[in-house]
């Protein structure tokens, strides 16, 4: 080990986005315990709050502050650390990395890079280099130009021959690439590559190809080991992240596995890394020809997923390298005995499926392709194919019930559906041999290698035999164990005889549970160990299958367990903040002489990293899984309010299984949950909420709009994406949204709320014992009500609020806790408008904003939960909420730029993919470091502004005023162009697209003329192409700071117009 | 399919189901934690006797490929000219598979050679049950068929004497330098090695005494059982140690125990054995490391190495020998497969070693 290293630097990765979501909190946080174990002082850069790393005791120094160099350096003169490590934080730090090298900062602070030199990482990121690199040691690369303007794209394109792919240089996974089959699409995205980078690279398409990839290992001493190798399922031609990816690979012949395993050996080697990358392949499925697509010389969502596959801790493993160990001189974590330079033998196959939540955005293209769109993945573990990917499609969480047994999907055009695949592409596999299509033809249409598809068709024609039993008396246990063993649920089982007509699917499903139960039909519990069971391994990671005999591991009924239920897979409006919820109730659990017991099955998290807890099973949070799980723990009790919605929605039917629940009892949890019942207990105690009802006809809702008056917020109660939900402002939005969720109102009744205007939204998270709360943290949004709470920048503590209002939301939210007997987390949202108090919602489980306020306020609020529900001793908190000297701002991410054509605005659906949070002495400096930090700039010379209805612009004045006294040019539309005028404050119109004149919008944005747009939507429902969507659309596109609510936009304007940069207060966590 | 039970001398019970040649069989029951190489495996001479069990449960994907012949004689996919373990146990069997390369599955390639698989399996159990207790001897029956039960024994059998060549083959006839390979179940794969690196190869039987040939090198392969019962390949080699012209010998495997034997070790039998892709090994007094492919029962006591010799190798996870070489002269083995074929190929520049010092 280097012993000159007292004190290291790690760089995170930031918000959640798409393309660098959870697995940078995994990688960075194994990396500083491995560092810390070392008895290194280490210093976190990290805005993300929300994340595991940035929890006390993780990194000894944390800074909420952006990841860009201007602050990387402050942070450097400050705290003069002797080295620095660029590998754990994305595409973000390593850019970051990259541009301290050549700026000369690391040199200027004698800085040392750990791991990988930064001269390595250049000749994987730069493709040219990377060619060059490659072509000397005889290795084939994917043909491709670099080029710096269109024209010569345009060349190269003809040069290679169509099909071509446009890619970004310097981007986060494939932002801003994508196929061309013509001049005329090349035109489209090459401009928009170009607007991310200065250099596109033109690369002929291998569509078809299989994908292969390697997470390769390589010490000091110049060992090497690839520790796993993975294959996508869906061909070349759709991004890795985008697809569904199997480890180890199942395709490959021996010789053609170990051909690319020793090139990526050999490339790495030469490359020079030291420390976790990843190779990634085209291959040919015709020959064993290919082509190296790319390197990445850092961990990646592959190194994470590959963690998880294997049991290998690769960031762990990765950060001590980078201290200067060998391989030979560290331990294989899980034997704990071999050492850890060895290859993972599985004996089991996993499957990841990503998340997409692209229902949620307008107009966003649903294709997939070379540039990724998903929010999450699941990892399922199986030991037979298809027991992995009917887990798997399970885990994704859409109401699916496994690859088949779903509702029936419409499709109108299958074969155009396979060969253009969206999100949706598993179902239609499904539908396609429902159709009777052959694997032959299904691979014809889609590439995807046809064992994939046999398997696939192995369960369906299961299927087809259960069906043919038609009732559960015809049904034999030989094949209710292979439909089992080949990952059918209870539920499929019972759908697929037909169990749905006589009884209620609930029922059904314990019918199939009871019948094979009694055949001694039951899943066992296997260890993933990483020498597939040669070496003894007192391993706690573990997974569940039908394709067994035995349990790997003995309970010890001691009644000690107590089970957390985890959040799955990240999504739009849950992600990393519950990870953060689960490690710390796992900790308390621990902590006070429990065994910790996680069910979680996300590879993106810390949850489900094996030493978090005392025994992680990986698998799925079904009903029938977690009902599995507890039968053999035989549990002291089980958590269900750290993991967000999942958890709760078991609550109610684990209660019936006499399962005991820890906290808030479930039959509170439902009175919470069901909206008649809570409306109904509110008017009992005498706590105002907005006027609603559930209605059936327009009729109905007619006559009760006619009562609240417009705008109103509308719900049909069945939402499969969250997208159906709406505000409308006159008759004719209604009617539209009515008729677009008309197949979703049938059945279900639409809720329709008064929805209130110029109202202050405030979140109480809260902690309480047998009703009575102890301890809470109220925040405010800097939005109105009209933004969801998911996407709303929020500031805590408030500093806005009446200290009437805080008052009454102190008294309400006792009122609540009391009524709902709570023990345990809550969360509670209201509106304000003057004194007057509203409840929107009330959740009896963690909030988004606990990770939040729990650091803000230096209260853990899980840990004070968690000793709740086991019914340990706890004090009130004292602190007062006026005692902090301090301000935290939290802001969203938004990842509009990966999301082609949707539109970048917000609205009552949360549409952002992750969150910072930072501190500051003032909220002026807190909402300057988080806007910073979730990518917005601070624009140098020009504004756009488009503001709007009246009131909008009214509330933008005073920031018009800032920015033009600031100096800077005011470009404004036409309405806005007046407003201004009339104000007295200088600007130049601008017109829009579908007006005549110059000079035009688009035009000036193109030309890079306008530094920041601010541009208000007109009303809260309108989606159609309007002019304002093409501006805001084009920002996003052409990477220009886009604002799209008023208050914000204010906010952030006299922010910046206020503060000078360079006096931002750089201050650790600790020290506020 | 047809129900078979595996029964393990120690009286365990495992059920399953035929998919390949149908009859009762009984062998030595080892455990390989490979994921991919079912083909090369199967070929492998060194498993003769035995009843493979493969760890990683998705076996037959990609199917069998063709089994054609290269001009030299030596089959273009197979490790021997034919399938050579007693069965193969494992868990989820592909009946279809997909490849360029596949001319047919497993199941009619294991039938066509009378070789039985059985799947449906636990192989995992199977394998903790056999790290438990040791590699047992095992019978796969049918359960339709309980009377009919095979007998075998492994230990003591003198398995080289089955799988090696009946007489003298010569490759690359004047090619250049002449290498004399004992063939002791020689996998193809180390022929191709050599001869890929211009050598004249002269392939002999197991117990031909070689001593008198006109040859530049010795080497020693890989081969099945219990290394003691090579008592004559033993002597031959100690006459080429004690010849004062002085020749590079190299071995793999059973060829690291032969030549440790010539040269006064002893072997014992491992609990176990190595049968897998993933064995590091570290070289003595270095830091170099290499994943290796490995397939023995035995094991060098590198204690009872003569002064003379040292270990060249070491298994970094249960640190037994992994290899031999002379402190002077230019003797040296591997106990793993520099040839891989199946599994990682990080060590074949042993060849090269060898092939220098010719």
């Amino acid at each position: 080990m280097k012993d000159n290293i007292q004190k290291v630097l790690l760089l995170g990765s930031g918000a959640l986005k798409i393309g660098e979501a959870g697995e940078f909190d995994y990688s960075g946080s194994q990396a500083l315990k491995a560092l810390k174990e070392e008895g290194i002082e280490t210093i976190l850069i990290n805005p993300n709050i929300a994340t595991v790393q940035t929890s006390e005791g993780v990194a000894d120094k944390i800074y909420f502050l952006p990841v860009t160099p201007f602050f990387v350096e402050k942070v450097i003169q400050k705290e003069k650390p002797q080295g620095i490590m660029l590998a754990f934080g994305g595409q973000t730090a390593l850019n970051c990395g990259v541009e301290l090298y050549r700026s000369g900062i690391l040199e200027k602070y004698n800085l040392e890079v750990l791991g990988t030199p930064v001269q390595a990482i250049m000749d994987t990121e730069d493709r040219e280099l990377f060619v060059e690199k490659l072509d000397e040691i005889n290795v084939h690369t994917i043909k491709s130009y670099a080029c710096e303007n269109i024209e010569t794209a345009r060349k190269a394109a003809k040069k290679l021959g169509y099909p071509v792919i446009i890619r970004a240089a310097y981007a986060l996974g494939g932002l801003g690439s994508g196929f061309c089959d013509n001049e005329e699409e090349l035109n489209k995205i090459a401009e928009k590559a170009f607007s991310f980078s200065p250099q596109v690279l033109v690369e002929k398409s291998l569509k078809g190809w299989k994908e292969i990839e390697y997470e390769v290992v390589r010490d000091n001493y110049d060992n090497c080991i690839t520790v796993c190798n993975m294959e996508n399922f869906d061909p070349l031609g759709i991004h890795t992240g985008e697809s569904v990816v199997i480890a180890p690979s199942q395709t490959l012949t021996n010789a053609e596995y170990h051909k690319l395993r020793a090139l990526s050996i050999k490339i790495v080697r030469h490359i020079g890394i030291v420390g976790e990358c990843n190779v990634q392949y085209a291959f040919d499925p015709y020959s064993e020809d290919y082509r190296v697509i790319e390197v990445n010389a850092r961990l990646s969502r592959s190194s994470a997923l590959a963690s998880k596959a294997t049991g290998y801790p690769l960031a762990f493993v990765a950060a001590k390298l980078g201290l200067g160990y060998g391989l030979f001189e560290l331990k294989n974590s899980v034997t704990k005995t071999t050492s850890a330079f060895f290859e993972p033998a599985l004996d089991y196959v996993v499957c990841k499926i990503p998340r997409w939540d692209l229902g949620k955005f307008h107009g966003v293209d649903r294709e997939l392709g070379s540039s990724m769109k998903s929010v999450g993945e699941v990892m399922a573990i199986g030991r037979t194919f298809e027991e992995a990917i009917q887990k798997g499609i399970r885990m994704v969480g859409l109401g699916l019930h496994g690859f088949v047994g779903n509702k029936e999907l419409k499709i109108a055009d299958i074969e155009g559906s396979l060969s253009a695949p969206t999100d949706k592409r598993i179902l239609v596999i499904e539908k396609a041999f429902f159709d009777g299509m052959s694997v032959d033809r299904i691979h014809e249409l889609t590439k995807i290698d046809k064992w994939f598809l046999y398997k696939l068709e192995h369960i369906f024609k299961i299927n087809k035999d259960l069906k043919a039993c038609r009732t559960i008396n015809n049904l034999d246990n030989e094949l209710l164990k292979t439909a089992k063993i080949y990952g059918f649920t209870d539920f499929q089982i019972a759908r697929a005889l037909g169990m749905e007509a006589d009884v209620d699917m609930e029922k059904a499903v314990l019918v199939v549970r009871e019948r094979r139960k009694q055949a001694g039909i039951v899943p066992y519990v296997k260890q993933i160990d990483t020498l597939a069971a040669e070496y003894p391994a007192q391993t706690n990671y573990l997974y569940l299958s039908y394709s067994a005999v035995a349990h790997d591991v003995q309970f010890e009924n001691d009644h000690r367990s107590v089970v957390v239920l985890g959040s799955g897979a990240y999504r739009i409006g849950s992600s990393v903040e519950f990870d953060w919820c689960g490690v710390q109730a796992l900790n308390t659990i621990r902590r006070n002489g429990y065994r910790s017991v996680m069910i979680n099955y996300n590879p993106e998290t810390v949850s489900t990293d094996y030493d978090m807890c005392d025994r992680l099973y990986f698998d799925e949070l079904t009903f029938e899984r977690v009902m599995d799980i507890l039968d053999l723990e035989n549990p002291y009790g089980v958590v269900v309010s750290t993991g967000g919605q999942i958890p709760q929605n078991l609550a109610m039917r684990m209660d019936q299984q006499n399962i005991p629940i820890l906290g808030t009892q479930a039959k509170y949890i439902d009175n919470a949950e069901d909206r008649e019942k809570f409306s109904a207990m509110l008017g009992r105690i005498g706590v105002d909420q907005p006027e609603w009802s559930a209605l059936t006809t327009l009729e109905d809702i007619r006559k009760f709009i006619d009562k609240v008056g417009f705008p109103v917020l509308v719900r049909p109660s069945y939402v499969l994406s969250g997208a159906a939900m709406n505000v409308c402002s006159n008759d004719e939005e209604l009617e539209r949204f009515l008729k677009l969720a008309a197949n979703v109102s049938k059945k279900h009744p639409v809720v329709v709320s008064k929805f209130l205007l110029h109202a202050k939204e405030v979140e109480m998270d809260a902690v309480a014992k047998d009703g009575e709360i102890f301890a809470y943290a109220i925040s405010e949004h800097v939005e109105f009500a009209g933004v969801h709470s998911g996407d709303a920048t929020i500031q805590f503590p408030p500093q806005k609020l009446y200290v009437e209002t805080v008052r009454r939301i102190k008294r309400i939210s006792r009122q609540i806790a009391h009524e709902l007997h709570i023990s345990g987390p809550f969360n509670i949202q209201f509106l304000a408008k003057e004194n007057d108090i509203k409840v929107i919602e009330c959740n009896l489980r963690a909030s988004r904003s606990f990770p939040f306020v729990s650091k803000v306020l230096k209260i853990n609020l899980i840990e004070l939960a968690t000793r709740v529900m086991l019914g340990l001793p706890v004090e009130k908190l004292n602190k007062n909420l006026f005692d902090l000297d301090y301000v935290g701002v939290k802001a969203s991410q938004f990842s509009f730029n990966r999301l082609q054509n949707a539109d970048p605005v917000l609205g009552v659906d949360m549409v952002s993919t992750g969150e910072v949070g930072c501190i500051g002495e003032d909220s002026r400096t807190a909402l300057l470091k988080s806007m910073l930090s979730v990518g917005l700039r601070i624009p140098k010379n020009s504004v756009l502004l488009s503001t709007g209805n009246g009131l909008q612009k009214a509330d933008m004045l005073t920031a018009s005023q800032l920015l033009a006294q600031r100096g800077y040019t005011i470009y404004a539309t036409k309405g806005t162009n007046q407003y201004l005028t009339e104000n007295g404050i200088k600007n130049t119109r601008v017109y829009w697209p579908t007006e005549e004149g110059t000079p035009q919008v688009i035009d000036l944005l193109r030309e890079k003329k306008i530094d920041m747009v601010v541009n208000i939507p007109h009303d809260l429902s309108s989606r159609e192409i309007t002019n304002g969507y093409r501006v805001r659309r084009t920002a996003i596109d052409l990477n220009i700071p886009l604002l799209t609510n008023a208050r914000l936009a204010s906010s952030f304007i006299h922010a910046f117009a206020t503060v000078d940069i360079d006096d931002l207060d750089i201050k650790s966590w600790d020290e506020y | 399919m047809r129900s078979i039970t595996l029964v393990l001398s120690d009286g365990t019970k495992f059920h399953g189901k035929s998919f390949g040649y149908e009859k009762p069989v009984a062998g030595e029951v080892v455990f390989n934690t490979a994921m991919m190489g079912y083909p090369e495996s199967l070929t492998d001479p060194s498993y003769a006797g035995q009843l493979m069990t493969l760890t990683f449960p998705l076996v037959g994907n990609y199917g069998i490929p063709p089994f054609t012949v290269e001009e030299k004689g030596i089959a273009t996919f197979m490790e021997s000219d034919r399938i050579h373990a007693s069965a193969i146990i494992v868990s989820d069997y592909s009946e279809k598979y997909s490849h360029w390369n596949a001319k047919e599955n497993l199941a009619d390639w294991l039938k066509r050679e009378e070789v039985p698989g059985i799947c449906g399996v636990d192989t995992r159990q199977l394998t903790k049950v056999l790290r438990e207790h040791g590699v047992m001897m095992g019978k796969i029956i049918f359960d339709d068929e309980p009377a009919n039960i095979p007998e075998a024994e492994y230990e003591g059998i003198n398995y080289v004497a089955k799988v090696s060549c009946k007489e003298v083959i010569h490759y690359n006839r004047g090619a250049g330098k002449k290498v004399v390979l004992v063939d002791c179940g020689v996998k193809n794969n180390i022929l191709r090695c050599l001869l890929d690196r211009g050598v004249e190869l002269i392939r002999v039987p197991w117990n031909y005494d070689f001593n008198n040939m006109d040859f530049d090198g010795l080497f020693l392969a890989n081969g099945p059982g219990d290394p003691d019962t090579c008592v004559e390949t033993v002597k031959n080699i100690q006459k080429f140690l004690a010849n004062p012209k002085v020749r590079p010998c190299m071995g793999i495997c059973m060829g690291n125990q032969l030549l440790s034997k010539a040269a006064g070790a002893s072997i014992y039998k491992l609990k176990y054995g190595h049968r897998s892709h993933n064995q590091p090994v570290r070289m003595v007094g270095s830091n170099q490391c290499f994943i290796t492919s490995q397939n023995h029962g035995y094991a060098v006591d590198s204690t009872t190495l003569p002064s003379d010799w040292e270990s060249l190798f070491v298994n970094m996870n249960d640190g037994s020998n992994e290899g031999v070489k002379h402190k002077k002269n230019p003797w040296f083995s591997a106990q793993f497969h520099p040839e891989a074929c199946s599994g990682p190929l990080d060590t074949e520049f042993l060849f090269d070693k060898f092939v220098e010092l010719l």
